[in-house]
């Protein structure tokens, strides 16, 4: 059975192969904050870290992450991203936030002060249906305010 | 006092005469400006629950012993069950009950769409379910799908009946006309893509029917629940605490509910059924395509004289008229209008409504209409929207309309032309376009809150509503915060359940501030005002002397005592406040108005377009919260930027069949495609509508903003797109005919 670290705890996952890890995080330990709006890795809402890197967790296997430390958006609870974003209003009906707010800290980890381009860049990859875009950059830029 | 009244009812542009018992608005409204908290920015209330990941959602819901469903969808556009078995469906691993046509309303032997539904199985896991699902045999017989709208429209097959509106003599206008403009405009099918998909949770309890579902309406799903079950409707208890997004989709039950109240009925089990995304794309609603056929005839000095068009909605197999031709008969002074409307029936998933429906679609069209008329008139665009302003479209006054307004301060935007388009660089043109928006948001009765102060100082205010990501939760709690006189921090708000709060309207139709907000008012000053009763027997003052600020009761003599210790003698006593909302004024017309301003770039060689600034001025009366609302601009302004330049469900033509049902082949914009947005509400009360002025803001702001950009990209570069979305294939062929137009204007052949 896989041994998993998650948000710096370990847990045994008894799931069969094939199991992907949102499933496992959701289902499983309960981790509700990883949400799964498409299922195939399109749309980001999803995001977990796998040792520090952003990744689709419902196209990640739970038996292909191995050594690498998971980290959920439960592991980013004292995150000042988390205030940023609730400050800059980037949030509105809220279900692809936790995915933002992954993505933002692995971007935020590399490149402190980020550019409006290298925002852009880094979060494509995050769709949004509200539209909250605007204001995802400006809690990234604002991060550290 | 309540009075039995009966009014004219408005959801998302359709009426309907309801009898409703209203109690009187008694409150006047606040002075206009902003107020300690009414007025100034807030951080949204949900905020921290939301970002934490720690907000529940359906999705989220675990309840113990919960199987899951799955639905066998039609594969086909059009066809009949010959033969269905569920026996090995039966039969398979984890499967606890299947059910098939016959077996619940929603499912049909006689699919009339792609996506259907015919047969659902529960299972202890949804992998299970999902197997078993496959293992269903069915003999199809499949039949030819009718999939073109102007077919329909001709044959008579529609949804509903073909709606005709006339005023004037049109015929004769137009024979009398200096110009006259005839186009045919064209928009796409856009899906919803809320990212929590439609799902519910359902759970018998003895006779009682428990609902957990992502919905805009929990009265409205519980009232259409108990009605199709035959239960009386309070044993239907719906519950919605957190839901992932709606934009009009997510107003009924669906059928995934009646599947999972079924299966859980027979199993005794608790039974989610969500659809997936795929099902979500083909089955869960769209806005529908439209075609327009407009004419519009002026006099030389822009003056409209007639308004004419044929609108045939491409509605699909289920759904109802979107008013199409709204904005034609509503935006503009002019004598002379005729429009008919066919809901054409197709063979083609159902529309539902999708953030302003039918205005969206027809502001395209007429507001690129008037663009194409200020062209051949040589005249200013600006100038023609204001030479044919209405003050009354019939011989009802407006309650409140700013749109000059807005147009004075769209003056700025507006002139920076001559800038923008010097900014064009080789292959790339740059232009400014502008449309103006018309819709309805005015809310209405009935509604209800109550409030709840306790000894410990705070208030909780509660009403069976839900904040569908609009941040209502964070205007109505502001609301309450301000009347009582108390920081937003020591007010909660508590909603989503019908069992536990009194009705609240539906969210939809920008209808929730100004339906829910008047009522949240009217019960905290019923608390506060017996509040002030107590603290008058308790400091011996006259009860007119005193009010609540910033947590204190204080005098006008300067005497001040802490919230806390006057509640505080109530121990574990509650003040109770109620409050409901009052009429809609009487003979007036409610409507939001606006005019959006887009900057372009188009590279005339590929056809791309980007969009690089949009202003949006819009008229929405009070606004409580200026934060969240400039969230609403800037996300109806990016849903309008991916209706106009991405987005589009594509159908296979000869079967009907949907070719992108997933976010990779469907084209949603993304952060990089962000323009800078630039908001400007006017915060102007309209003195006619309930105790606080305000109408919603959830779709006025997607209205104009195809018209906007396919307007600027005739600014940028002469050609004349009709067809949403403005695709490469568009833009090439509207350049195309632009320089074909030219070049027989000009008699000479043009370089290409």
């Amino acid at each position: 059975m896989p041994e998993l670290t998650i948000n710096g705890e370990t847990h045994v996952l008894e799931v069969p192969v094939g199991t992907t890890l949102a499933d496992g995080l959701r289902d499983e330990l309960g981790l509700t904050g990883t949400k799964v709006a498409c299922a195939e890795g399109h749309c980001g809402a999803c995001t977990v870290l796998l040792a520090g890197v952003p990744v689709y967790s419902c196209i990640t296997l739970v038996h292909m992450v191995g050594e690498r430390e998971v980290t959920t958006i439960e592991g980013l609870r004292a995150h000042p991203l988390i205030d940023a974003f609730v400050r800059a209003d980037a949030l509105q009906c809220g279900f692809c936030t936790p995915g933002q707010i992954v993505s933002a800290s692995a971007l935020v980890e590399d490149n402190p002060s980020p550019s409006s381009e290298e925002i852009r860049h880094a979060m494509a990859g995050n769709l949004c249906r509200c539209g909250t875009y605007p204001k995802i950059e400006e809690a990234i830029s604002t991060w550290q305010d | 006092m309540a009075r039995l009244i009966r009014t004219e009812k408005e959801v998302e542009g359709r009426f309907e005469e309801v009898w409703l018992v209203v109690e009187e608005d008694a409150l006047e409204q606040w002075p206009a400006g902003a107020r300690e908290i009414v007025g100034k920015p807030a951080q949204r209330v949900t905020g921290p629950m939301r970002a934490l990941g720690e907000a529940r959602y359906t999705a989220d819901l675990r309840l113990p012993g919960m199987l899951q469903a799955a639905v066998l969808r039609s594969p086909h556009a059009h066809a009949r069950v010959k033969k269905i078995s569920l026996e090995r469906a039966l039969a398979a691993p984890g499967v606890r009950a299947a059910v098939g046509p016959g077996d619940v309303s929603v499912l049909t032997d006689e699919p009339g769409h792609q996506g259907q539904a015919v047969a659902a199985v529960a299972a202890d896991t949804i992998g299970q379910a999902r197997a078993a699902v496959a293992l269903i045999d069915v003999e199809w017989d499949v039949r030819k799908p009718l999939l073109d709208p102007d077919e329909a429209a001709e044959k008579g097959q529609l949804v509903g009946e073909a709606s005709r509106y006339e005023r004037g003599d049109v015929d004769r206008a137009l024979a009398q006309a200096d110009v006259v403009v005839e186009a045919e405009y064209r928009t796409q099918t856009v899906l919803h893509s809320s990212f929590e998909t439609h799902q519910s949770v359902c759970e018998w309890r003895g006779d009682s029917l428990d609902v957990y579902i992502s919905t805009q309406f929990i009265f409205g799903v519980r009232d259409e629940v108990a009605g199709k079950l035959g239960l009386p409707p309070d044993k239907v208890r719906v519950v919605c605490e957190y839901m992932g997004g709606g934009f009009g989709s997510k107003n009924g039950a669906g059928d995934y509910t009646f599947i999972a109240i079924e299966l859980a009925k027979r199993t005794g089990r608790p039974v989610r059924c969500a659809l997936t995304r795929r099902e979500e794309n083909l089955a869960s609603g769209n806005r529908n395509a439209t075609i327009q056929r407009l004419t519009v005839g002026a006099k030389t000095d822009g003056t409209l004289l007639a308004l004419t068009g044929e609108f045939v909605n491409a509605t699909g197999w289920d759904g109802w008229a979107a008013p199409t031709d709204g904005p034609m008969r509503l935006l503009y002074d002019c004598e002379n209008v005729r429009t008919v409307l066919y809901p054409a029936k197709l063979n083609t998933p159902p529309m539902k409504a999708f953030r302003a429906p039918g205005f969206v679609e027809g502001t395209f069209g007429l507001e690129c209409l008037l663009d194409e008329l200020a062209a051949k008139l040589d005249m200013d665009s600006l100038e023609l929207r204001r030479l044919n302003y209405a003050n009354s479209t019939d011989d009802r006054p407006y309650s409140s309309k700013n749109l000059m307004e807005c147009y004075r301060r769209a003056e700025q935007h507006w002139g920076r032309r001559d800038q923008v388009r010097a900014r064009s660089d080789g292959p790339w043109k740059r232009g400014v376009g502008l449309a103006s928006q018309i819709w309805y948001g005015g809310g209405g009765p009935p509604s209800y809150a109550w409030v709840r102060l306790g000894s410990d100082g705070r208030a909780t205010v509660i009403t069976a509503m839900q904040d569908i990501g609009t941040g209502t939760a964070t205007a109505m709690t502001q609301i309450a915060a301000e009347e009582l006189g108390l920081p937003i921090d020591r007010v909660d708000f508590v909603l989503g359940d019908s069992a536990r709060g009194p009705y609240a309207s539906v969210s939809a139709g920008s209808s929730t501030t100004p339906s829910m907000g008047p009522a949240v008012r009217a019960a905290a000053t019923d608390a506060a005002r017996q509040v002030l009763e107590i603290a008058a027997q308790r400091y011996d003052q006259e009860g007119r002397v005193l009010s609540l600020k910033g947590g204190n009761v204080v005098s006008s003599d300067g005497g001040s005592w802490p919230l806390e210790e006057v509640v505080g003698l109530l121990e574990d006593a509650q003040i109770l406040g109620k409050g409901a909302r009052g009429p809609n004024p009487t003979g007036m017309q409610v409507l939001t108005f606006g005019v959006q301003v887009a900057e372009v770039a188009v590279d005339v060689e590929t056809g791309e377009v980007r969009v690089e600034r949009v202003a949006a001025i819009h008229d929405v009366g009070r606004v409580i919260n200026p934060l969240g609302a400039s969230s609403q601009v800037e996300g109806g302004i990016i849903q309008g930027i991916g209706h106009t330049l991405s987005e589009d469900r594509l159908l296979d033509p000869a079967s009907g069949l949907t070719l992108n049902p997933t976010f990779d082949t469907y084209k949603l914009p993304t952060i990089a495609d962000v323009p800078e947005i630039v908001t400007e509400l006017l915060d102007i009360p309209d003195e006619h509508l309930t105790n606080l002025g305000s109408k919603g803001l959830g779709e006025p702001p997607i209205v104009p903003t195809a018209a906007a950009i396919a307007n600027a990209i005739r600014d940028a570069t002469g050609a004349d797109v009709r067809s949403l979305p403005i695709s490469r294939e568009e833009m090439l062929r509207a350049l195309r005919e632009a320089r074909e137009r030219e070049r027989k204007k000009h008699g000479a052949p043009t370089a290409v």
